[in-house]
């Protein structure tokens, strides 16, 4: 006891530096942090979504039975997405509102494919809380605007799926897509939108 | 356990003390909740409710795991699972109805809890940490009682989901990522539904657990009491056992005879009739509601409708884990040096007015968003805010109290002295009678 006492009261009187012990400490610590960070990392990956769900992220889907002002809905990744074949004066309306007065400022030109601005294919989840938003159905509210209209909070989407009154922060959001033939579109096609 | 006279743990048999010396576990209970725990003895009723709130917790785990033998958390059986625990299963109507109405019991003895102790001040030092504790809890039991309620996957159970974890894609740039990590996949799904029901089964011995600090930091000054003052002597105090078990028992009991008249005669009445429909990811139901226990924040998070330097949905989602965040603070909110609203005029007033408040949140966010709705959410989200962080910094600062009594036993035991004194019919005598008591 005397010696290890007066041993550590050597190290004292030595000064500051470090000791090897404290180095040791230190490094042990430090390496057991680390592995404890690491074995958390599988813990916390494992939530995301699994390979077999990743691989729903592409459907094709048969658009040739869509007349014109008629919409569908189809599922993408487990979410429904709404389909819809524009008409003319629906095209026009949407043509017709100046980017100014959007909450989210974006053209039907913008949000459909060159040549194809009849074709509104967004994801049916409000921005708002995830609801799904009304007008596909033939007869059902499609709210102020003829676009979309969500029944939970009152959103209202005009005919280019564009938030135009509600809580909704955004538009209805355009997935990835792509048109395979005329009548055949790959929604989740990578990197074409 | 911290007060001088509290009652030693001595084992009486020759068994007892042969644990004792080895593991103190009955020392440990005697000293928690038996006769060696010396309680203030003006306690009112409004004190019976964290005991209540152990026995529903208690309740729900009994019946929890029991559920869980004959539950399927697969998006094809969970439905089916549940009406054949209702149908099939011996008992299984009992069983799940009174799971179903335990969590909506849990929450009403807890909400009294809570509120008892903003009104008696309990939160005040040298409490702040059981406060706290308690606050910790009550987001467990929140997260809790959202899981469970998806487990039977009806149409309020997915939808349910689908907004509570859509609160989350409200944050910018992570929020997204986020919103698919808790899910599991891009949409409620099987990943979701089997990890909340391992999280709802893991979920409530947590909540066990943070239950034991809350009563270890509780017992370390003793409990409050509706005059707030401290305890100073032994007759200030009673030993827990028998006094407050017996008080706990019969109260206890009483409080179950109701429970037991929603389970059996209105079992559905807190619930919402849409879950009863199976889940469907393609038609949101006419209007999504939560469990009644979570109106007052979904009001809240419906109340912000205009972008204001961040998105509107942004700013509800603020607002609403603000709203229990706040609670936090809420020891250092709160001046005042008397502790029981019963001596202060002014806060007693506003703390009514506060719960008033919180009854009309709890309107508007079971209510349709109409314009109505959503302004009275709005009026009454701004009072909630402005209850504790501008008036009550304010009350404490300017109110002034009701005088003190001197101690627990000249307030509890008020009249004794005269009241066990000769009546002076056939001896009078100037000297006992004092009724200055």
């Amino acid at each position: 006891m005397a010696t290890q006492a007066s041993a550590e009261g050597t190290d004292r009187a030595a000064g500051t530096e470090v000791r090897r012990r404290d180095f040791l400490n230190v490094a042990a610590v430090s390496f057991a942090g680390i592995g404890v960070v690491a074995v958390t990392i599988p813990l916390i990956s494992q939530m995301n979504p699994p390979a077999d769900v990743l691989a729903l992220a592409e459907v094709e889907v048969d658009i040739s039975k869509i007349q014109t002002g008629q919409a569908i809905k189809t599922v993408w990744r487990k979410q429904p997405v709404f389909i819809r074949n524009l008409t003319p004066q629906e095209i026009q309306a949407a043509n017709a509102v100046p980017l100014g007065e959007l909450r989210d400022p974006e053209t039907l030109a913008g949000r459909t494919k060159p040549g194809k601005a009849n074709w509104l294919i967004t994801l049916g989840v409000c921005t708002h809380l995830g609801c799904v938003p009304l007008g596909v159905g033939e007869g059902e509210n499609r709210g102020p605007f003829g676009g979309y209209f969500c029944p939970c909070h009152g959103s209202a989407y005009d005919t280019a799926a564009r938030i135009r009154t509600g809580p909704a922060p955004t538009n209805l959001v355009v997935p990835e897509y792509e048109f395979v033939s005329d009548t055949l579109v790959r929604i989740g096609a990578g990197g074409t939108a | 356990m911290s007060f001088a006279w509290a009652k030693p743990y001595e084992p009486k048999s020759a068994f007892g003390r042969w644990i004792d010396a080895r593991l103190p576990l009955p020392r440990l209970v005697y000293g928690a909740v038996g006769g060696g725990y010396p309680v203030p003895r003006n306690l009112n009723y409004w004190w019976n409710f964290g005991v209540l709130a152990g026995v529903f917790l208690t309740i729900q785990i009994v019946t929890g795991i029991v559920l869980a033998m004959w539950y399927y958390s697969s998006v094809d059986g969970a439905f089916n699972s549940v009406e054949h625990i209702m149908r099939d299963v011996n008992a299984g109507w009992a069983l799940r109805y009174i799971h179903m109405n335990g969590a909506s019991f849990f929450f009403i003895v807890t909400y009294i809890h809570i509120f008892r102790g903003i009104y008696y001040g309990s939160y005040k030092a040298p409490r702040e940490l059981v406060w706290m504790l308690g606050l910790v809890i009550y987001l467990l039991m929140m997260a809790t009682a959202f899981m469970g309620y998806v487990l039977p996957w009806g149409q309020m159970s997915y939808w349910g989901a689908q907004v509570i974890t859509g609160f989350f894609s409200a944050f910018p740039l992570v929020g997204e990522p986020l919103r698919i990590w808790l899910l599991g996949g891009y949409a409620p799904d099987q990943a979701t539904l089997t990890r909340f029901f391992s999280l709802h089964y893991l979920l409530p011995f947590v909540i066990a657990g943070v239950v034991i600090l809350h009563i270890w930091a509780l017992h370390i000054p003793g409990s409050s009491n509706p005059t707030g003052v401290d305890i100073k002597e032994e007759r200030d105090t009673l030993p827990f056992h028998p006094f407050y078990t017996a008080k706990d028992g019969w109260f206890g009991a009483a409080v179950l005879l109701v429970f037991a008249l929603f389970t059996y005669f209105a079992p559905n009445f807190l619930g919402h009739p849409d879950n009863y429909i199976p889940a469907n990811p393609l038609a949101t139901p006419a209007e999504i509601v939560p469990e009644w226990y979570f109106w007052p924040f979904y009001a809240i998070l419906r109340a912000f409708t205009v972008d204001f330097i961040l998105p509107a949905k942004l700013w509800g989602v603020l607002a609403m884990f603000a709203s229990i965040l706040l609670l936090f603070f809420l020891p250092w909110l709160d001046n005042s040096a008397v502790r029981s609203g019963s001596y202060r005029p002014l806060f007693k007033r506003f703390f009514w007015i506060l719960v008033v408040n919180l009854i009309l949140l709890g309107w508007a966010g079971g209510r349709a968003a109409t314009p109505v709705v959503i302004a009275v959410s709005q009026l009454a989200t701004a009072y909630y805010f402005a209850h504790f962080l501008i008036i009550l910094p304010l009350i404490s600062k300017f109110e002034r109290p009701l005088p003190l009594p001197d101690s627990i036993s000249t307030s509890a035991l008020h009249g004794e002295r005269s009241e066990t004194a000769p009546a002076g019919i056939t001896r009078p005598s100037a000297t006992t009678a004092t009724p200055a008591e």
